[in-house]
């Protein structure tokens, strides 16, 4: 296996599944923009149908009330800003984990099926570099695409704010930059390391039933934990007490199936109130959160057994002889 | 004589099937051999075996490599079309080009675009836009830029229309066979073939009941066309097989001495498939 071999795989990946990878994070970014330039028009027609105004014809005006801002109230508002950006990220990345929860279930099951396997495997690649090109590419290299999504939607959403604001008047740019976009771009750059690790034991699961079933990879990976968990849960109902069911559901279920949706690792961390205070925030975005589940073995742990599915994935994909 | 393909004891279980059973056979280098049999006698599976993508018992050597063991440098040196139309579906034939041209270390991309020059391929198109004869036009450019020591086709004309067909074979042997290269053949349209072929090899039920190569096969077996009357002197011989035309029967004979053949009628080398047909009697019965 060489960078160059690898360098190809991935993009070959690409070629395939640009729909997934590329346009949905960008249809979605610009449904996301629709949807706003919807509210801020629906918000002026409202407005001027009700006679309610912005700016300075509301008596006080809006531009020296931000000039009486104190410095407290300043970092409020830039913090509202960085999450407004962050909240376009948020609705791509929800769609981004749905395409790669799909994406590594066929990963290595439609080429079986469709007999295109049969192509692939005529020429000189290994079956790890192949499974490893899949994960660089659902983990890493389109989670890149996403942050440069979500960063460019956030962006053009706080200007079509501005935009819409200073028709009235207002002079909103110098709150702009009161916001941290490079901070933000920071967060999630830094935060794809962390996805990655946090991303495997669902990956590796999925991709075990892509290169495993015959048929159905689907049904499969989501009816086997899922009956042991109601097993277990039953048996716990029965009175037996030696496993728990409600850390079965919460380790191993939500781990092998959901663990491919960004953020899954803040669930313990308490973020619940971020927009109220600044300070939180700024925790937040500094990332020393995120990380600091790093030295908790969880994450150690349930990436060891991504990659040791991995492993038995890469060796179905060599024996798997149904084509 | 260097084997490229040297197999030792080859058998496969499938769960309640013998795919193959105990087959041991050689082939040289630079010979075309068509590997003929009926329905599930286990040419695919012996196909398989030799690309490494099925494991199985006994010995087999493919380039001095075990293609179980070793099967990521064996495809340095072997290609395959496994079929027809496996190409994936959302592929452009120029994202074809370039990722062969990078990932293997032996293809030559002018040959390759030389040859779909000639088609009426284009590159920004689709395999899902194109015909099953195009999609094997393409696979075909691909294999043929690719300077292997052992072309494996299993059935790559199936389902082709003659001038496709026709087409293949040609491009085969002109373009791309040399003294250099050793190409294995499984097909059902053996009349097509039977020119191009060096060496045959009949599979039955998992074992090689055939394995000869062209210029002895018309040595060892002939067609003799027999009047009424010296039929029953014929029959003595014991034939392989007997059939009845314009009042005249023909026979077929296996290692039965030429010159005394001769005296019994018109002596001609018996076509591949008419063997096939004596050979493969009572298969499906």
């Amino acid at each position: 296996m060489n960078a160059k071999t690898l360098y190809w795989l991935i993009r070959r990946e690409f070629w395939e599944h640009r729909g997934g990878f590329i346009w949905a994070p960008v249809i979605t970014g610009i449904v996301f923009l629709v949807l706003n330039l919807m509210g801020i028009i629906g918000g002026e027609v409202f407005g001027s149908r009700n006679g309610f105004h912005f700016g300075p014809l509301e008596g006080q005006d809006l531009a020296a009330k931000i000039h009486s801002l104190d410095g407290h109230q300043l970092q409020e508002v830039g913090s509202a800003l960085d999450l407004a950006m962050l909240s376009s990220s948020g609705l791509i990345s929800v769609v981004f984990a749905f395409v790669v929860f799909f994406y590594c279930l066929g990963a290595l099951y439609d080429d079986r099926r469709d007999r295109s396997i049969l192509f692939w495997k005529s020429l000189p690649i290994s079956d790890s570099a192949t499974v490893l090109s899949k994960v660089i590419a659902a983990v890493l290299i389109a989670p890149i695409a996403v942050v440069i999504c979500g960063v460019l939607t956030g962006i053009v959403m706080l200007l079509m704010f501005a935009i819409a604001l200073s028709f009235h008047g207002v002079g909103v740019w110098s709150l702009l930059v009161l916001a941290h976009p490079f901070q933000v771009v920071g967060f999630l750059i830094a935060s794809i390391p962390l996805y990655l690790l946090w991303a495997l034991p669902t990956v590796g699961w999925l991709m075990l039933c892509s290169s495993w079933a015959r048929a159905k990879p689907f049904l499969w990976a989501v009816v086997i934990p899922v009956a042991l968990g109601v097993m277990i849960s039953w048996f716990n109902l029965l009175g037996s007490a030696g496993f728990k069911s409600s850390w079965y559901w919460r380790e191993i279920v939500a781990r092998v199936l959901f663990s491919v949706f960004p953020g899954g690792w803040l669930r313990d961390s308490n973020f619940n109130h971020l927009g109220d205070n600044p300070e939180s925030f700024n925790h937040f975005l500094s990332l020393s959160a995120s990380y600091a589940v790093l030295a908790k073995p969880d994450v150690w742990i349930g990436a060891a057994a991504g990659i040791a599915m991995l492993a038995g994935a890469v060796w179905f994909r060599r024996w798997r002889d149904d084509s | 004589m260097n084997a490229v393909v040297t197999a030792n004891g080859l058998s496969k279980r499938y769960k309640n099937t013998l795919a193959l059973d105990n087959v041991s056979f050689q082939i040289p280098a630079g010979r075309i051999v068509g590997l003929i049999g009926p329905n599930g006698a286990g040419k695919t599976t012996a196909l398989k075996a030799i690309l490494g993508l099925t494991d199985f018992q006994g010995q087999l050597n493919v380039l001095g490599l075990d293609p179980r063991t070793q099967r990521d440098k064996l495809m340095e040196e072997v290609c395959f079309i496994a079929d027809v139309a496996v190409l994936p579906r959302w592929i452009r034939v120029h994202e074809a080009i370039d990722f062969v041209a990078n990932i293997h270390p032996r293809f030559n991309r002018a040959k390759c675009e030389a040859f779909l020059a000639r088609t009426k391929l284009t590159s920004n198109q689709r395999v899902r836009q194109m015909s099953k004869g195009m999609i094997v036009q393409l696979h075909l450019a691909l294999v043929m830029a690719i300077d292997a020591k052992l072309l494996v086709l299993d059935e790559p004309t199936l389902g082709l229309d003659i001038l496709y067909r026709k087409q293949f074979y040609q491009n085969l042997l002109e373009d791309y066979f040399d003294e250099n290269k050793t190409i294995i053949v499984t097909t059902h349209q053996v009349e097509e073939i039977e020119h191009i072929l060096t060496d045959l090899m009949f599979i039955r039920d998992g074992r090689i009941v055939l394995n000869t190569d062209m210029e002895a096969m018309g040595e060892r077996f002939a067609e003799v066309m027999v009047s009424a009357d010296m039929a029953a002197t014929a029959r003595q011989l014991k034939p392989l097989d007997e059939r009845q035309v314009f009042g005249k029967s023909i026979f077929l004979f296996d290692g039965v001495d030429q010159a005394q053949l001769k005296t019994l009628g018109e002596i001609r080398r018996p076509s591949v498939s008419d063997l096939f047909v004596a050979t493969m009697k009572g298969t499906y019965a």
